[in-house]
């Protein structure tokens, strides 16, 4: 097992993992394999991150095909960062299933539970690394699949009706993209993205690729929950299982931020993308909205799964606002913020899951007085909810300030006010929390006095930890992002 | 990470952190040893700078110590300490663990050397002040608490944007001479002014601090804007439009304080015109109006947290300082009268009281600068402050007409609090050479000549003639129960008239589109809140044909877009 196969087995162990806990079956035993395969695929991420700093990207022939023809498995600066983000959280979720999902499933689904688990991260692991945009595809579909099914597990039972509206729009985003692959491989006869960017400036049917482009555009956004594309995402998050929102809010729509990144600024080219079209422009006034928007709905949300992920949909619009600057700072906070964003929801949502477990749901009444009821949680919350407001000292702080220089630097000083503006959005809202947990007295809906189990507390609190963490330390984070983002503008004439 | 270590901040911030886990004697022995720490600290703090950082690939400066931060960093760790003195009798350990961690937050700033620290500890000071009020837990505390936080950190925010524009157009955040024309320079004097309580921008001030706990405002009283006239000073220094603001300063709140009821309430517009004493000497920035400012807030946080004392004192046995409901009270609590009256005369600037010697250097400044209206006005605000904070708070509180309450004079450790701060306005006072040694620049002023002495005392005598006058023949003013409307009337009264105007006008203009398109929403506010709330279109579960509907426009939007 050498360092240069890490790139394929950083997705084959989570996917062999998966028939491996059907035959296994008993819950304690999936439990092991499943949090070990993302274990080990998140120990691969960090060792192909610190190679690929050291040593510039690597590429792995599948089957020793060398591509364009076989299969290419790439991990550059980005894909490298964004795969630590991947397992991370997945090893951190399934840590944090053993109790959560035991808790929430019934005994006979469990084993399904983690068979399903292994086949999202898989996929989303696998989304990252291929190098070839049909076999993204495939990826992109495990991933989808698994995760309506992972939706539908949950306890409440809108979780079918959330679960079947991804489904239809999950597919539909993924039609889209198979749509604009296809275009694409009519227009050049290659599927291998390095390769598509070489060909595709000396293609002479534009129309075929502006439609591919089209097409690709809508159904990532989808994907990332782009506004007015994201209706299908608050209900999907609300009603999951509690490890499972964690791991979708802090993953899914990340990658597909990485996919876009990919094919912005990897396959059509900055020229495309900013010059020839107003993409960037699109792509501003839709991040704007979407920030604008889902704070203000965010705000007088009750249940606080709804409300986080409401804000969910506002923190990747100032993802996409800073991939709509194309400026190294703006990429830069785009990519720095799909990290910090992925740790500060993954905590949230894990802690509000142990919230969810003690007093049977999240809501605006069952945290009143929670301070003193479940003062760790509560802190934590508090914690990442500064984070996702970006004040100094935690990670939403870092992604903000590049954002801003982004901005300045672009000399659009209305856009560094309005980022500056909007977090005082979040700060109403986390404050809606802090207010109820610190402010009121205990209602008849609040817990009794106890944190949840340490199974499910510890992972929740390691990820709040890492918001102040890599608030602090930033020069793995920003180091990274800043590779990825001369990577991507420098990737393309 | 050298040098951090030596910051009094951290081991205020800290240590309060401990105090909520403390009890009985031991919290009372920490909060007094933790200001006491802080102050060996500052002692053994050489000139220098130290703390250091790479963050964001921006150079940090901790801890820049030099004549101006070690002057402010000295007096804000003696008002910790008298304020921790003042609430040992407290049980509520919210209180000294947010004044205490409010008190460190403001030391870090006043340490800070670049615009990004001195943001973060800028925030602190609001985060962890406005406890101070909420502690007072009461709905009206609340609201007020909610107020005083949205515009502080309002001000943070506009001190942070300029910091960047700084920071884009020079390529560091170091903290030196900003100016207004600087880039970001205005946004930064716009933050500072907020926190000063610039006219118009002062509200919040007169808000928020008389409703704060006896002792939280003791607190407050020093911190915050002294920490605004600090940073003004570093980045502002000789602004000619801070003359006319500071001038402005110290004359309009002598009028809200002459009718207004609330004798912290009067405090709250004394301090208010006190910092405009400052200002103006921040706006004439020679080395004379810079070394009056800088003596004036050492002096002046001393005095005015005297003055909260001795009204906390009263606050605290009778339960209330409204003007109308004391009187009297000198029988009861002998003590508190003569710690206030000696706060009184500091802050009316007697000779051989603390304020004397500190005010004279800007009055001073500004009439060898020849800055005649200059001069005047603050010449009529003097006689103003001895007016209102002079005469009227010892006199409505203490003296006047007998209320008949018969209570308790103030516990052990409020006097001995007040005893402290008394000795040191009156050792100021009469030997001011140990300040002036402190001062950010060489003094050579000498502040007892025949004339200073002789215009002061004449500028009270005849204030003090024409209030005795006034009451005599009855046309003072009388105290009423009223809440006067300062400009908080815009946010008070006018917003929400504005509100139902706009509604009214929407209502009509719309009366006619109604009719059109039946059911059309009647005004804005209530769109945007229908459209966002709970069962807001945007909030709502939408039918999956509806969504997948979207997807086809979003689709046939680019399409189009790029065939055009």
């Amino acid at each position: 097992m050498t360092l240069a196969h890490l790139p394929a087995l950083v997705v084959v162990v989570p996917l062999l993992a998966a028939p491996l806990v059907v035959l296994v079956r008993r819950a304690a035993a999936a439990w092991a394999i499943a949090t070990a395969a993302c274990a080990f695929s998140f120990a691969a991420a960090i060792l192909l991150s610190a190679e690929v700093a050291a040593h510039g990207p690597m590429s792995y022939h599948l089957g020793n095909w060398p591509p364009p023809w076989g299969i290419e498995y790439r991990v550059d600066a980005l894909s490298a960062f964004v795969l630590v983000l991947v397992s991370g959280i997945g090893t951190a979720s399934a840590l944090y299933a053993w109790r959560s999902a035991a808790a929430e499933l019934s005994r006979d689904q469990l084993y399904l539970y983690y068979v399903m688990h292994c086949l999202c991260v898989a996929g989303l692991l696998g989304m990252t690394v291929t190098g070839d945009a049909f076999n993204l595809f495939v990826f992109m579909e495990i991933a989808s699949l698994s995760s309506y099914v992972l939706i539908a597990l949950g306890r409440d039972r809108r979780a079918l009706l959330a679960a079947y509206q991804y489904l239809i729009l999950g597919t539909i985003g993924a039609t889209f993209y198979v749509i604009g692959v296809g275009l694409l491989y009519l227009a050049t006869g290659t599927l291998n993205i390095a390769d598509l960017a070489e060909r595709l400036p000396q293609t002479a049917s534009t129309r075929a690729v502006l439609a591919a482009l089209a097409f690709i555009t809508v159904g990532v956004s989808l994907k990332l929950a782009l506004f007015p594309l994201h209706f299908w995402l608050p209900n999907a998050y609300a009603y999951a299982p509690s490890a499972v929102t964690a791991l979708l809010a802090a993953t899914a729509t990340k990658v597909s931020v990485y996919v876009l990144l990919r094919f912005y600024f990897g396959v059509f080219g900055l020229r495309l993308v900013t010059e020839t079209l107003p993409m960037a422009e699109i792509l501003l006034v839709l991040s704007l909205i979407a920030i604008v928007t889902a704070s203000l709905v965010a705000l007088w949300q009750e249940n606080l799964k709804r409300l986080f992920a409401y804000s969910s949909v506002a923190q990747i619009g100032y993802i996409t606002l800073g991939v709509s600057m194309a400026s190294p700072d703006g990429l830069t906070a785009a990519v720095v913020h799909l990290f910090n964003h992925g740790i500060t929801k993954g905590a949230l949502f894990l802690l509000l899951g142990g919230v969810a477990l003690r007093a049977g749901g999240a809501t605006m009444g069952s945290v009143q007085g929670l301070g003193r009821r479940m003062p760790l949680t509560s802190l934590a919350i508090v914690i990442a909810g500064l984070s996702l407001i970006g004040v100094p000292g935690t990670a939403g702080f870092v992604s903000k300030w590049y954002l801003v220089l982004g901005a300045i630097e672009a000399g659009r000083w209305w856009l560094a006010g309005f980022v500056v503006a909007t977090s005082l959005i979040a700060v109403a809202y986390v404050w809606r929390f802090v207010e109820a947990a610190y402010l009121s007295e205990p209602g008849p809906a609040t817990p009794g006095r106890g944190e949840a189990p340490a199974a499910m507390l510890a992972p929740a609190l390691a990820l709040a930890a890492a918001c102040v963490f890599f608030g602090l330390q930033t020069s793995w984070t920003v180091g990274s992002a800043r590779r990825a983002a001369e990577l991507l503008l420098g990737g393309v004439p | 990470m050298s040098g951090i270590e030596l910051s009094p901040a951290w081991t205020l911030i800290f240590g309060a952190a401990l105090v909520p886990f403390l009890h009985g004697k031991a919290r009372a022995i920490w909060v007094l040893a933790l200001p006491l720490a802080g102050m060996v600290q500052l002692w053994l703090l050489p000139a220098g700078e130290f703390g250091q950082l790479q963050f964001l690939g921006e150079r940090l400066l901790l801890v820049r110590a030099d004549r101006w931060s070690l002057l402010f960093s000295c007096v804000f760790l003696i008002a910790a300490l008298i304020s921790s003195i003042y609430s040992l009798h407290v049980r509520d350990a919210v209180q000294q663990a947010a004044g205490l961690s409010y008190a460190g937050a403001a030391i870090g700033a006043v340490l800070a050397g670049d615009l990004l620290t001195l943001f973060v500890f800028w925030e602190l000071t609001a985060l962890t002040s406005v406890f101070l009020i909420w502690a007072r837990r009461t709905e009206r505390a609340y609201r007020a608490g909610l107020r005083y936080i949205v515009v502080q950190l309002t001000s943070g925010m506009l001190l942070l944007f300029g910091a960047l524009q700084q920071l884009a157009a020079t390529g560091s955040l170091r903290f030196e001479h900003i100016g207004l024309e600087g880039p970001g320079g205005l946004f930064i004097f716009l933050g500072f002014g907020i926190k000063c309580a610039f006219p118009l921008l002062h509200n919040w001030l007169q808000d928020a601090y008389p409703e704060a706990t006896e002792s939280g405002t003791v607190f407050l009283s020093a911190f915050t804007t002294k920490l605004a006239v600090y940073a003004l000073a570093r980045g502002f220094a000789g602004t000619e439009e801070l003359i006319w603001i500071g001038a402005a300063m110290t004359a309009f709140p002598i009028f809200y304080a002459v009718i207004e009821n609330d004798l912290r309430r009067v405090l709250a517009y004394s301090l208010n015109n006190q910092l405009g004493f400052m200002v103006v000497g921040i706006g004439i920035g020679t080395e004379l109006a810079l070394n009056g400012t800088a003596a004036h807030a050492f002096s002046h946080i001393l005095y005015k947290a005297l003055l909260f004392m001795s009204m906390g004192a009263v606050l605290y046995r009778v339960g209330t300082v409204r003007g109308t409901d004391l009187g009297g009270l000198y029988k009861s609590m002998p003590w508190t009268t003569g710690f206030c009256i000696v706060g009184a005369a500091s802050i009316s600037a007697f000779p051989l009281f603390s304020g004397f010697v500190s005010k004279s250097m800007i009055l001073s400044a500004a009439a060898g600068e020849g800055l005649l209206v200059t001069w005047l006005v603050l010449l009529f605000a003097s006689a103003g402050v001895f007016h209102h904070s002079g005469i009227k708070i010892p006199y409505f509180a203490f003296f006047a007409h007998d209320s008949g309450k018969r209570c308790e004079e103030a516990p052990a450790n409020m006097l001995a609090a007040m005893a402290l701060t008394a000795a040191l306005c009156i050792g100021i006072g009469v030997y001011p050479a140990p300040l002036y040694a402190i001062l950010p620049y060489p003094v050579d002023y000498v502040p007892y000549t025949g004339s200073h002495v002789l215009a002061q005392l004449q500028l009270l005598v005849f204030s003090a003639l024409a209030f005795s006058v006034l009451m005599r023949t009855g046309i003072y003013p009388p105290e009423m129960r009223l809440v006067n409307l300062d400009t908080d009337w815009l946010y008070r009264r006018f917003a929400p008239a504005l509100a139902v105007g706009i509604e009214a006008l929407g209502r009509t203009a719309l009366s006619g589109a109604q009719r059109l398109l039946g059911g059309a929403p009647s005004n804005l506010l209530a769109v945007l809140r229908r459209v966002h709330d709970a069962d807001g279109i945007l909030a709502r579960t939408w039918s999956t044909g509806d969504m997948a509907l979207w997807v086809a426009l979003m689709l046939a939007a680019y399409l189009l877009l790029y065939y055009l």
